[in-house]
């Protein structure tokens, strides 16, 4: 049967900010849909405030993206003035399905006639009601985990009892396993079920018997209106249950499964697809017994999710196009190759190689963080390898989490019992536990009882290990390079055993021949003749027929995995750029990138695909084999800019600004001595050459310092010291992460304003894209700070001192292609802090706000074309506002600094700055309070901007609370107040008491800069904390707190569009 | 990657060196001989039907609840060459391109010194075993009577079944006799059956001149369900034609389209050998099946006959489970016969 006849309007929800356990992974699922639906001649509609992605382009989705909340209100408003058809809900991750259930039950769907087109809302409730769901498989006689529901602490209690400890608590409602947790007594239940409790769109939790150490299976599915069903793709992670998926290392296909097993679980899937009536992609989760053999289904995904996008990466099957051509009426066996007319839809994929996937986290940002992992989510990226051994998928993936580090580097851990231990209780350290644990001597069989890692993967692990020492006794011959090379190490780790550089071991390849070969994926070629999927390996003779030949071409290097600093944003600069060059007339580009929540990585997208590392060893291995075109190192963040230096020792032509100039700008200490040529103002600097003459230069120029190693993105280490204790050992944090290049101290300006300036230059013209300024005084990180467009209090005068700035850093660095600087002001003085020649985080956001790509900009630009020299009019009130996953980090601090901790970003636009705030802070997740609320204020330090703010509000009719000396200055001030003990004041009802109580709806904690100490438990840690763990809105940031009520005084209308 | 413990004791690849495209082999290693039904549990014959395996990377640590030796322990034990560290995508594109060919899996010692002149020249005169009556190697000997006491029974016509086309049936309480593939209708008529199986096997359908007779005078007696060669069987029993693919179709994801109500199943597959669809026409036979990939017959049935065969394996092992319902239909033909 073909496609429904009567849609022709179709709305799309997305997924807004990224954050933990909903990251890039939509961007690429909601592109396909799209891509799927407008084939059809039908018009979409999206709801998306996440500006940084591609599929609200206008080039992609047209006129129609609306940058709003994905909330009930809003899109019923969309509804309203669009009256779309339908309205597809597996797209935009939890957030989507979350706001299209409560569409679908406040009746509005039915009031505008919208059809849900896929898994409907009833099937939507059954997979994700934890109850409904028990019940469905129960009747369908699928085997499952012995639980019971509670709305309560205590009924949670009495079903942990009768099903018997250990028990796991689940939340309806919710992805990457949020509110979710283990508990092996009582009290750890009642710990975690009141948080559970909270988590719940319900407030239901389900406690159910646990299963940890279990096998963990994964299978995702498709099903068609016929009931036809098939397999994409089987998965197996490497830690077994009790260690959430996104936090496990997983590998595709499953691998210690035999074919009757395997065949069951797939029947089972089939028959749970068919009980629950989803229509469309599904996940499920097996855990199975390791000893037993014994399985049980855990969970089920009627929607797209991070599994679906990394199963699609791994066989070349488009899983999110299919859905949305389901979700349209069409069968599977009815989907085609476009363009041959062949059946692409009905076939499960096989692959002849295996797939790693590896996640990542970025703990070590966090003060206080509990970094063991559970059952909860706290990756904030991941990435894929693909090999044809799991030995060298495993190398492979370490390396292309970008931290510099290799399987095999050694722990500075000697005691076996904390290896032991580490082994028994993982984080983030866990496989590197694992490693030097088999290199210490400890059986494989140990190392299975204390992780549940089973010993096939261990065994291969063991072999990498064994292999090390061989090959450092034997030493360099052909035969045990090639062995080498076949088990995953890289040059540079070879060389290290024998202290040889990495070019000394490229050079011996060389003479030995030794190099990889080009395979492409096999599945992508079903559904475009032109794919060209590819990746490298040492384990295959022979290179696939990939046509090298092209001569106009060039190579763009992707931004890999995402982490906190480096995210979508700059995925939506790499897919611009070669769009933009493609325009212009390069014939092929090549992508490089290992980032499976991508939409570079989708092999439809790219002339060539090579999914592949981001080291110089892999991007010169391609280069070589794709006959030496240009790269282009500028708009994939700070990965590919820490290449430019290398690439250019090796020969390697840069599309665009040379290495040597991006040299100048991210030294920091040859871009200060530029500045001061230049005699363009920066605050007071130095470079560290010793701990004693930073000392006396920071007593020199005063307390507080910032210091800043070079080349590092999202202010990896950068601090700000208050006293020489602090510098002393911010000092040591920075030179380990900079070894190669200078650290700069500097002076920390208070009460400065932040501006930045995103623009183009093509070595003489500068078009600048916009003047940012930050909400936010300077000290909180770029990434973190509220953006405003336009600038809201920097006069002409200032901006014409930004300006021809600008002009004279840029045209002397000879940049050509994209570039960010970043300024203070104060009183209308000027000073340079930054400059990056490179994308930045905010171009996606101006793009968006000028109506003008400025990847287009700076593809002329690196072309070595002219551009314009001038600046983009902003024409409406844009804010871009930071979204962070605290919630998820248990322990972590919620306040912002000079280092990045925010995971995301939206951006809305309005009619005054306030509405785009008031729109921006609702679409990244804050509950904005109404009237009767009660805002908790406490502010450490002076307290006269408190007082301001507070007087701002106190007349909108909010019940004001606050704590010891900021009430007295409330009072004092003739603000009506309620004063509130502290915790340290030992009485009762304080304010975690009221935090509890659901008596706080939002709570303005603005603790005194100087004051925060790593580790330390304090009053307002105990506050903030406990808010975020209750979902109420903490504000840290007291320019923040004035802006909002500002926005709340006026009354603001929050108008769609 | 899963299933060669079956795949390897499937007696449709006897005569075969089988190369399998997934690079890492043996990770589950290889279940006993446990019986179920009278039947051992995880294979599909007695012992490994292939002359010899290629593989890319051969796993000598396996891990599974129910291995008890290794892959390359259990083909030592059986006497079967093996070779692993081959790039056998490449091997299987060559195959692909220039169709299956004659092949020379030689085990050498140590300190043997292999002399590729020699083997060249050897493979020149390796006798095709499509030529051979595979067939005659691989089916049983004698009658073997499966009594599950059962109210139906069927004859299985024995061209090289695998088991579990015989444990299907055992399941589903039907009592079977299995006899050798060149039993006369008379004699398969003698145990007074309620249906026939004709099973799969391997080779060209036209070397089973016998099996052809017998069928086609079963038919137009007793409900019929064929598989594999035994679909081909039937087709040549009642006048079509069968042909050699140019790419057999040998895989566990080939869809297979019913025509009837559009519905489509993932199936496993394992012919060289097809059906003329055009052939069909001058039949009392239909298309029921296709494959929508290069549209080839997958599927028969009889106009107006309890007759139908196909040219995938329901019974899977390996692969997947989804049309097992075939078997109820031919139990449920037996009933209403």
């Amino acid at each position: 049967m073909p496609k429904f006849e009567n849609i022709k309007k179709v709305l799309i929800l997305g997924s807004g900010a990224i954050k933990i356990g909903e990251a890039g992974e939509f961007d690429y699922s909601g592109a396909q849909a799209i891509k799927a639906v407008k084939e059809e001649g039908i018009e979409v509609v999206l709801i998306n405030p996440n500006v940084a992605t591609i599929q609200t382009d206008k080039k992609f989705v047209g006129d129609k993206a609306y940058f709003l909340p994905i909330t009930p209100e809003f899109a019923e408003k969309v509804i309203e003035k669009e009256r779309p058809d339908g309205i597809l809900l597996g797209f935009g991750g939890q957030t989507a399905l979350n706001c299209g259930t409560e569409l679908a039950e406040k009746g509005i769907l039915e009031k505008y006639n919208v059809k849900v087109l896929g898994t409907s809302v009833e099937a939507i409730e059954k997979a994700d009601d934890r109850d409904l769901f028990r019940k469905t498989m129960i009747n369908a006689g699928v085997p499952i985990p012995k639980s019971k529901k509670a709305n309560s602490i205590e009924e949670a209690v009495r079903a942990a009892n009768e099903i018997g400890y250990p028990v796991m608590v689940r939340v309806a409602y919710t992805l990457g396993g949020q509110g979710t947790g283990a508990a092996f007594n009582e009290e750890q239940l009642r710990r975690v079920a009141s948080i559970g409790l909270v988590h719940s769109r319900i407030s239901q939790v389900l406690v159910e018997e646990y299963v940890g150490k279990w096998k963990e299976i994964e299978y995702e599915v498709l099903r068609d209106l016929d009931d036809n069903c098939m397999i994409v793709c089987s998965m197996e992670n490497f830690d077994p249950m009790g260690v959430h998926t996104g936090d496990s290392i997983v590998v595709a296909p499953s691998q210690t499964v035999s074919d009757e097993e395997f065949q069951k679980l797939k029947s089972t899937s089939f028959a749970v697809l068919k009980a629950l009536g989803l229509v469309g992609e599904c996940n499920i989760q097996y855990a199975v017994h390791p000893v037993t053999g014994e399985y049980k289904v855990i969970e089920v995904n009627s929607r797209l999710s991070r599994s679906s996008a990394l199963a699609s990466k791994a066989t070349g099957y488009p899983i999110a196009y299919v859905t949305a051509k389901m979700a349209l009426g069409y069968r599977l066996p009815e989907i085609v190759n476009k363009l041959t007319g062949k059946p692409a839809g009905i076939l499960e994929p096989v692959v002849d190689y295996i797939v790693v996937k590896m996640p990542r986290w970025d703990f070590q940002k966090f003060r206080n963080l509990n970094r063991r992992l559970g059952t909860q989510m706290k990756s904030v990226g991941e990435v894929m390898s693909i090999g044809k051994t799991f030995e060298e998928a495993l190398q492979k993936a370490v390396r292309m989490i970008g931290n510099g580090r290799e399987l095999t580097n050694q722990l500075n851990e000697t005691d076996l019992n904390i290896i032991k231990n580490e082994l028994k209780h993982p984080t983030d350290e866990r496989l590197f536990y694992v490693v030097e644990a088999i290199r210490k001597g400890i059986a494989i069989e140990e190392v299975n009882r204390l992780t549940g890692i089973v010993p096939l993967f261990l065994e291969s692990i063991k072999k990498i290990v064994e292999y090390e020492k061989e090959l450092a006794a034997t030493g360099l011959t052909q035969e045990s390079l090639k062995k080498a090379k076949l088990l995953g190490f890289s040059d540079k780790k070879i060389g290290e055993l024998f202290g040889k550089n990495e070019d000394t071991i490229r050079e011996l390849r060389s003479i030995f021949n030794i190099k990889p070969a080009v395979k492409q994926i096999q599945t992508a070629k079903r559904w475009s003749e032109k794919a060209n999927y590819l990746y490298c390996t040492y384990n295959s003779d022979k290179t696939d027929e990939v046509n090298f030949s092209e001569s106009n071409k060039a190579i763009v290097l992707g931004s890999g995995c995402y982490r906190i600093g480096s995210s979508v944003e700059f995925d939506w600069c790499c897919v611009n750029t070669t769009w933009a060059l493609k325009e212009r007339g390069i014939k092929e580009v090549v992508m490089i990138n290992c980032n499976p929540e991508t939409v570079s990585t989708d092999f439809d997208v790219l002339d060539k695909l090579y999914f592949e590392e981001l080291t110089l060893e892999r991007v010169l291995d391609i280069v070589e084999k794709e006959n030496h075109p240009s790269v282009v190192v500028s708009v994939g963040g700070q990965i590919p800019n820490n290449l430019a230096l290398k690439l250019d020792a090796n020969g390697i032509k840069l599309l665009g600004t040379t290495a040597k100039d991006i040299d100048r700008a991210e030294d920091r200490s040859k871009f200060s001595d530029l500045l001061d040529d230049l005699e363009i103002e920066q605050p007071k600097w130095s470079k560290l050459e010793s701990l004693e003459k930073s000392k006396v230069f920071a007593s020199r120029i005063g307390y507080p310092v910032l210091i800043r190693p070079s080349y590092v993105l999202s202010g990896s280490a950068m601090s700000v010291a208050y006293d020489e204790t602090q510098l002393e050992d911010y000092l040591k944090k920075a030179t380990d992460v900079s070894k190669e290049h200078p650290v700069v101290i500097s002076k920390f300006m208070l009460n400065a304003r932040e501006v930045e300036v995103d623009g183009v230059c093509d070595g003489e013209n500068v078009f600048v894209g916009a003047i940012i300024e930050h909400v936010e005084n300077a000290g909180v990180h770029s990434g973190d700070a509220t953006m405003s467009l336009p600038a809201m209090t920097i006069d002409e005068i200032t901006k014409e001192k930004i300006r021809r700035i600008t002009r004279k850093i840029a045209r002397d660095l000879c940049i050509k292609g994209p570039f960010n600087i970043q300024y203070l002001v104060k009183n209308r003085d000027v000073f340079v802090i930054e400059c990056n020649l490179r994308a930045s985080r905010s171009m996606p956001f101006v793009s968006k706000a000028i109506g003008k790509n400025l990847m287009d900009i700076a593809a002329n630009a690196m072309l070595g074309e002219k551009i314009e020299d001038g600046e983009a009019v902003v024409e409406k009130f844009g804010v871009k506002y930071p979204q962070f996953s605290f919630m998820r980090l248990e322990g972590a601090d919620p306040i912002t600094g000079v280092e990045m901790v925010s995971t995301g970003e939206v951006a809305c636009f309005g009619r005054s700055f306030e509405e785009a705030l008031l729109k921006a802070m609702i679409a990244g997740g804050t509950k904005i309070p109404k009237p009767g609320d009660s805002i908790l204020i406490s502010v450490g330090g002076e307290k006269e901007k408190a007082v301001e703010t507070a007087k701002k509000i106190m007349h909108n009719g909010y019940r004001i609370l606050a704590t010891g000396h900021t009430a007295d200055a409330l009072t004092a001030n003739g603000i009506v107040c309620e004063k509130v003990y502290k915790i340290s004041e030992g009485k009762k009802p304080n304010a975690l008491d009221l935090l509890a109580e659901r008596k706080i709806n939002f709570v303005f904690n603005i603790p005194h800069p100087n004051r925060i100490v790593a580790q330390a438990i304090t009053d307002g840690y105990l506050i903030r904390r406990k808010a975020v763990e209750l979902g109420v809105p903490v504000f840290t940031n007291l320019e923040l707190v004035d802006s909002l009520a500002n926005a709340l005084r006026n009354n603001i209308n929050l108008q769609i569009s | 990657m899963v299933g060669y413990p079956e795949a390897l004791t499937d007696p449709s690849y006897k005569g075969q060196i089988l190369s399998l495209t997934y690079p890492l082999v043996g990770n589950y290693g290889v279940p006993s001989k446990v019986l179920d039904l009278d039947l051992p549990l995880y294979f599909e014959s007695d012992k490994i039907q292939v002359n010899g395996l290629v593989i890319h990377d051969l796993c000598h640590e396996p891990y599974h609840w129910a291995s008890s030796s290794t892959l390359n322990e259990w083909l030592s034990g059986e006497g079967i060459p093996g070779i692993y560290g081959l790039d056998t995508r490449r091997l299987t594109k060559k195959l692909r391109n220039r169709g299956v060919m004659l092949g020379l899996l030689q085990v050498f010692e140590k300190n043997d010194d292999p002399n590729f002149d020699v083997l060249l020249e050897n493979c020149k005169t390796i006798a095709d075993p499509n030529l051979t009556d595979l067939v005659a190697k691989v089916t049983t000997k004698n009658p073997v009577t499966y009594n599950v006491n059962g109210r139906k029974t069927v004859v299985l016509i024995d061209c090289g079944v695998k088991y579990s086309i015989i444990r299907n049936l055992l399941k589903r309480g039907i009592n079977v006799v299995r006899v050798p593939y060149d039993t006369s209708a008379n004699d398969v008529l003698f145990y007074n059956p309620d249906g026939i199986l004709l099973s799969n096997g391997p080779g060209d359908p036209k070397k089973c001149i016998q099996t052809v007779a017998t069928i086609r005078e079963l038919c137009e007696k007793l409900p019929v369900m064929g598989i594999c060669l035994g679909a081909q069987i039937i087709a040549l029993a009642m006048g079509a034609d069968t042909y050699k693919l140019k790419f057999g179709h040998r895989a566990q994801n080939q869809p297979a389209l019913d025509l009837i109500n559009r519905r489509c199943y993932i199936t496993t597959q394992n012919h060289g050998y097809a059906i003329n669809m055009e052939s069909l026409k001058a039949t009392q036979l239909e298309p029921w099946f296709i494959n929508p990939n290069d549209k080839t017959t997958e599927g028969i049935r009889h106009k107006n006959k309890p007759v139908f065969a196909v040219q995938w394996h329901p019974e899977a092992s390996p692969g997947p489970y989804d049309t097992e319902l075939l078997f109820d239909v031919f139990a449920k033909n037996l009933e209403v016969h």
